[in-house]
């Protein structure tokens, strides 16, 4: 028992006191207790010093008057959730589009070939131009600058052109997500499968985009995050979503505490997103490690 | 012609009146400045089974995707059965069905099972119904001890036996040709006999095989001709006992020489 009174692994003569209920494991969950509760505690207490710095900074009372109202917070909350589901059905509709033009402009960036080059640098123009642009300005451009043209049949649908801008902007992102990940296949995959007699197409559709997809789930969800909160930019060309029905209570109330409530509704939302693309994430990572495949 | 058919034709090369099943004629490639084969003639009669040797860079594993049209030949003939696979218009992916080849890291596809491995290639290149491409794999991989591996993903197989499946998977195209690219290369040695031991009954049934290799025992034993490559020409060739017993270049004694020394002989 030579490592009784140490902590960390133990050695091979430990293996009996190791054992759940044996004197060393239980040595062991004690001080995962241990820490557990000092991590507890030193986050109370950064929080307690926190809050009370706060409130007792000299303008507090009329932050807590103008942002803290509680009877509004309640009264403003249904407006503001239902204004949310316009948010839910832009991020829904842009987020298929997205991962559909993503994997089109993608899988063109990714064909070799001099006859494709002219296809290749337009999607490379593409995906060039919409990430250097500002997203705010792609929904400013495209929907007072579009509609504005009066052309016949050209819908007028702020909605619509928020729809247009959210997908050109994101997917512009996304395929190079995609794109990492087809390039992350190493080249004997696809060698494989072409000497098997399938054609270029089938070798990408059944061999390498499912394992790149795979790869690529994480950082795609990442996107996705920055989607779902992005979709308050629409409120700029006059979509009425969360952002914009929190200005509205605002003016009519002169405070600012609905925009409390629409963080609340963001923090619900976005948060266990955020959670899952970390648990995916740290997923692969132990898979890797064990050897699995890549 | 199936395998079962292939069974019960005598693995007689070279049979009269037959095409050659390979002819390469003066075939060059290079990667860049490197010229990597430089003028490559060989024939190969059905039933035949040729093994490449030479030190590594010798142009051995170039020379076997030349022939599968993974890599663009930059001069010379490639003829499958008299037909002209190096042709501009000719339809690779027509071609490769024809023409089998194993892998020196397996390639086995990871996200598929060892049945969804085998089975990939004859229902989507040869539009087989499910049921028959499955039947057909299990077949196969039953008659190389693989029947009970049929769900496992390749990750979870020991390297001998994720070179049988990729074998397995080269077999249900039924591909009149098999290219085998140092096939135990990156086995480790007790796992190198099992997967040797498969080709040894391929090369029974009459398999034409063109296989790169380190293994000379292996080659000596099954190789109906031995070609000695180096600097991307083909300088010697002969029966195994020609060019193990009694190799008339220098190049070719020296390499040996090497192997034996090496203990790999």
């Amino acid at each position: 028992m030579s490592g009784f009174g140490g902590i960390g692994p133990p050695d091979q003569g430990d293996l009996v006191s190791y054992s759940p209920g044996g004197p060393l494991y239980a040595r062991q969950q004690q001080s995962a207790v241990r820490s557990t509760f000092v991590a507890l505690a030193s986050t109370f207490v950064f929080f307690t010093i926190l809050a009370w710095v706060v409130v007792h900074a000299p303008g507090w009372p009329q932050v807590q008057k103008s942002f803290f109202d509680g009877s509004l917070f309640v009264s403003s909350l249904p407006d503001i959730a239902a204004a949310f589901l316009v948010n839910v059905q832009l991020f829904l509709i842009s987020e298929a589009l997205i991962l559909v033009l993503a994997l089109v402009v993608a899988i063109l960036r990714s064909v070799p070939g001099p006859v494709l080059y002219p296809v290749r640098l337009l999607a490379t123009i593409y995906v060039d131009v919409f990430r250097a642009i500002p997203g705010v300005l792609v929904i400013y451009i495209l929907g007072f600058g579009i509609p504005g043209l009066g052309l016949a049949g050209v819908p007028n649908d702020p909605f619509f052109y928020a729809v247009v801008a959210l997908t050109l902007v994101y997917s512009a992102y996304v395929s190079e997500v995609y794109r990492a990940g087809i390039e992350s296949v190493h080249p004997s995959q696809e060698a494989a499968a072409r000497s098997l007699g399938l054609s270029r197409f089938q070798a990408m559709r059944f061999v390498i985009l499912p394992q790149a997809i795979r790869r690529v789930v994480p950082p795609l969800l990442n996107d996705f995050i920055g989607l779902q909160k992005d979709t308050v930019l629409v409120s700029y060309i006059g979509v009425v979503e969360i952002f914009r029905q929190s200005q509205i209570t605002e003016a009519a109330n002169f405070n600012f505490t609905p925009y409390m409530a629409t963080a609340l509704v963001f923090l619900v939302f976005t948060i266990p997103l955020a959670r899952l693309t970390d648990y995916l994430v740290s997923r692969d990572r132990a898979s890797q490690a064990a050897g699995g495949f890549r | 012609m199936s395998l079962e058919e292939r069974d019960l034709a005598p693995p007689e090369a070279g049979s009269p009146g037959g095409r050659p099943a390979i002819v390469i004629q003066q075939l060059r490639k290079s990667f860049g400045a490197n010229e990597v084969l430089r003028g490559i003639d060989l024939t190969l009669e059905e039933h035949e089974v040729v093994c490449l040797i030479g030190a590594s860079g010798s142009g051995k594993s170039t020379l076997l995707r030349c022939v599968n049209l993974l890599e663009e030949i930059d001069a010379g003939r490639i003829l499958v059965e008299g037909e002209d696979i190096t042709a501009p218009k000719v339809d690779v992916n027509r071609i490769r069905r024809r023409i089998g080849i194993v892998f020196q890291a397996f390639n086995l596809f990871p996200h598929m099972s060892v049945l969804d491995n085998v089975t990939l290639a004859p229902r989507k290149v040869l539009k087989m119904p499910s049921e028959q491409a499955d039947a057909e794999a299990t077949e196969l991989l039953r008659r190389f001890g693989l029947a009970d591996k049929r769900t496992e993903f390749p990750e979870r197989l020991s390297g001998g036996q994720q070179q049988r499946v990729a074998i397995v998977r080269a077999l249900a195209m039924q591909p009149d040709l098999l290219l085998l690219d140092e096939i135990t290369s990156a086995l480790d040695p007790e796992l190198v006999a099992e997967v040797l031991n498969v080709i040894r009954e391929l090369a029974r049934a009459g398999m034409t095989m063109l296989i790169a290799t380190h293994e000379m025992g292996f080659a000596r034993d099954i190789a109906s001709r031995v070609c000695f490559l180096d600097a991307g020409v083909i300088l010697e060739q002969g029966t195994p006992d020609q060019i193990f017993n009694h190799p008339s270049e220098p190049r070719t004694q020296q390499f040996l020489q090497r192997i034996i020394e090496a203990g790999r002989l």
